[in-house]
């Protein structure tokens, strides 16, 4: 069953900078759905007011049919009414309480049988069991992320809301967490709406992705789809310069990893622990193009294509291929003039392997 | 030293303390949220007696409880007996005029506790008030604790607001400080050196207490 988050949130802060943002998204149970944006765009003021934590000036917000908030008829249900599980950036646990405490927290209207069951069921699927009669400040970062996950899901909610839940961690915890997260987002029944500004964390957890700017949601659609097709300079320069391609690993080769995208076969260097599907993300600066293969390069990707379409960006030209694989390339205008490059011209692009990047999916 | 009137000193300051738990935190958890444009108003009233002479503060209450004003005659009709120069009258000067040591503290405390804590509680379905009981309150405990015995110790050594409003009635209204004054107006220095140096050691005892509690780290 397919759920949908409407929202229409709209507020002012002193000094100008106000959000307007809209935002309506199915949300599949399971699916993750990313707010993207750098900081200031005003995806975590969203995220806040989908929970109920703050009302917005004007708009309105709706889950899976019910209305939340309506500022024309005044309504606002609170956060408690909602059932919306909230993930604190810096998880926010109860420093009062022991481990078990925390989780069992918000189970106060069940019996005593059923709340102690609820606890060991989201211990164990969150693998703190043994930590439950700890107390808070005997936990790691990564603990800490667990407990708190533990404490949302024990009550059940309906939605649950991550408010950039891997940048308190430290950087090899971050990269250990990240893909459990994605596994147990992917693993719980629940529809989840996460809030980051970090491109890795956006690709390995979400689904589908709405790019905020200033304020404004701009676009919003599958991951590879907003990646791999900016809608306007602005998103653009969010999402960065990437060619994200949905890939599948076909073996190895020579110490590297051979992916799979549609028609196209590409060497990466294998970043660990890869599982069957990916994302290879290649930066438009890093594509080299050349105008007829030539004698042999130390790159070791060598796709043949034709120049689909050219915008001039400043100094720089980004050029459209059809290789197989929609491909963006980068290149100087004087690079572009010299290859004479146009609509149509068949050209070779040049990739190294290390240029192609595979983040971990599934 | 006057029996009599350390059990009532330590009544009024034990009631005083009681009831500054029940109308202060409500104060104070108030002021430690509000954004309110007039707070400052609210914060200044609550304050008032601490720079206030108590005279003036006695003076005002007795003459609200006296039987000239719309409140003094109030009570004499539903209690039959004025306010002044009554324990009871006593207790609510004492409780008006000890508000900020108790107020105060307690908000300072109540707004330390972490924000997100609150709204955690409230995600996971904890109504607003059980949300006051069962994180900020125990979070803020050690400053409510180190308030109420700020309270207490004030109210056991009050002497001019309880001279004005109170009187000097055996068992009434005469409590520890006016017994001191009492001894010696009467040339008895040796009581009066007893009792004083009691309300000494108490205030000490208390003030090292409170400090003690104010250095130990937050549980966690």
């Amino acid at each position: 069953m397919t759920a949908r988050i409407s929202a229409e949130v709209h507020r002012s802060f002193p000094g100008g900078a106000g959000i307007r943002a809209v935002l309506d998204e199915p949300l599949a149970p399971g699916q993750v759905l990313v707010l993207f944006g750098p900081s200031g765009s005003g995806k975590t003021t969203v995220l806040r007011a989908v929970a109920g934590l703050d009302r917005p000036d004007a708009g309105a917000i709706s889950f899976d049919g019910e209305t939340w908030f309506d500022a024309a008829s005044g309504v606002f249900v609170s956060p408690q009414r909602r059932r919306a599980g909230f993930l604190f950036q810096d998880f926010a646990l109860f420093p009062h309480l022991s481990v078990e405490e925390n989780v069992a927290y918000g189970l106060g209207r069940l019996s005593r049988e059923e709340r102690t069951g609820r606890v060991l069921e989201a211990a164990r699927l969150l693998r703190v069991e043994p930590l439950l009669g700890r107390r808070i400040s005997m936990l790691s970062g990564g603990e800490r992320q667990r407990v708190a996950l533990a404490r949302a899901l024990a009550p059940r909610p309906r939605l649950l809301l991550l408010d950039e839940p891997l940048s308190a961690l430290d950087g090899p915890t971050r990269e250990e967490l990240r893909g459990e997260l994605r596994a147990l987002l992917h693993h719980l029944g629940i529809p989840s709406i996460l809030v980051t500004h970090d491109r890795v964390e956006a690709l390995a957890l979400g689904d589908r992705l709405a790019v905020l700017v200033d304020g404004v949601v701009r676009q919003s659609g599958p991951v590879e789809e907003v990646f791999g097709a900016p809608a306007d300079t602005a998103v653009a320069r969010v999402v960065g310069t990437e060619n994200v391609l949905p890939v599948r690993v076909a073996g190895s080769e020579g110490g590297l990893v051979v992916v799979e995208a549609g028609p196209i076969r590409l060497l990466a260097v294998d970043p660990g622990h890869l599982p069957a599907e990916a994302f290879a993300c290649i930066r438009a600066e890093e594509v080299i193009l050349e105008a007829a293969p030539g004698a042999p390069t130390s790159a070791r990707n060598h796709l043949r294509g034709v120049v689909t379409s050219m915008v001039n960006e400043g100094p720089l030209v980004r050029v459209t291929l059809d290789c197989g694989v929609r491909l963006v390339a980068l290149v100087t205008r004087p690079g572009a003039e010299q290859l004479g490059l146009a609509p149509g011209l068949p050209v070779a692009a040049l990739l190294k392997a290390q240029a192609v990047r595979l983040v971990p999916r599934s | 030293m006057d029996a009599e009137a350390l059990r009532l000193s330590f009544t009024l300051a034990a009631l005083t303390t009681a009831a500054l738990l029940v109308l202060g935190l409500p104060v104070a958890a108030w002021l430690a949220v509000s954004r309110w444009r007039w707070k400052p108003l609210v914060e200044a009233v609550v304050a008032l007696p601490l720079v206030l002479p108590p005279t003036v503060l006695g003076f005002y209450l007795l003459v609200a409880m006296g039987p000239m004003s719309p409140f003094g005659r109030a009570w004499i009709a539903a209690f039959g007996r004025p306010l002044a120069f009554s324990f009871e009258g006593l207790l609510l000067a004492s409780v008006i005029y000890s508000l900020p040591f108790a107020v105060q503290p307690f908000a300072a405390a109540l707004s330390a506790v972490d924000p997100r804590l609150v709204e955690a509680s409230h995600t996971l379905g904890v109504s607003r008030l059980a949300t006051f009981f069962r994180v900020s309150l125990p979070i803020a405990a050690p400053g409510v604790v180190a308030g109420s015995v700020l309270t207490f110790a004030h109210a056991l050594g009050e002497f001019g607001v309880v001279l004005m409003v109170g009187g000097n009635i055996p068992g009434e209204t005469r409590t520890l400080s006016i017994a001191i004054f009492d001894s010696v107006e009467q040339l008895d220095y040796a009581t009066a050196s007893r009792t004083a140096l009691f309300l000494l050691a108490v205030s000490f005892t208390v003030l090292v207490v409170t400090y003690a509690l104010r250095r130990r780290p937050v549980l966690g």
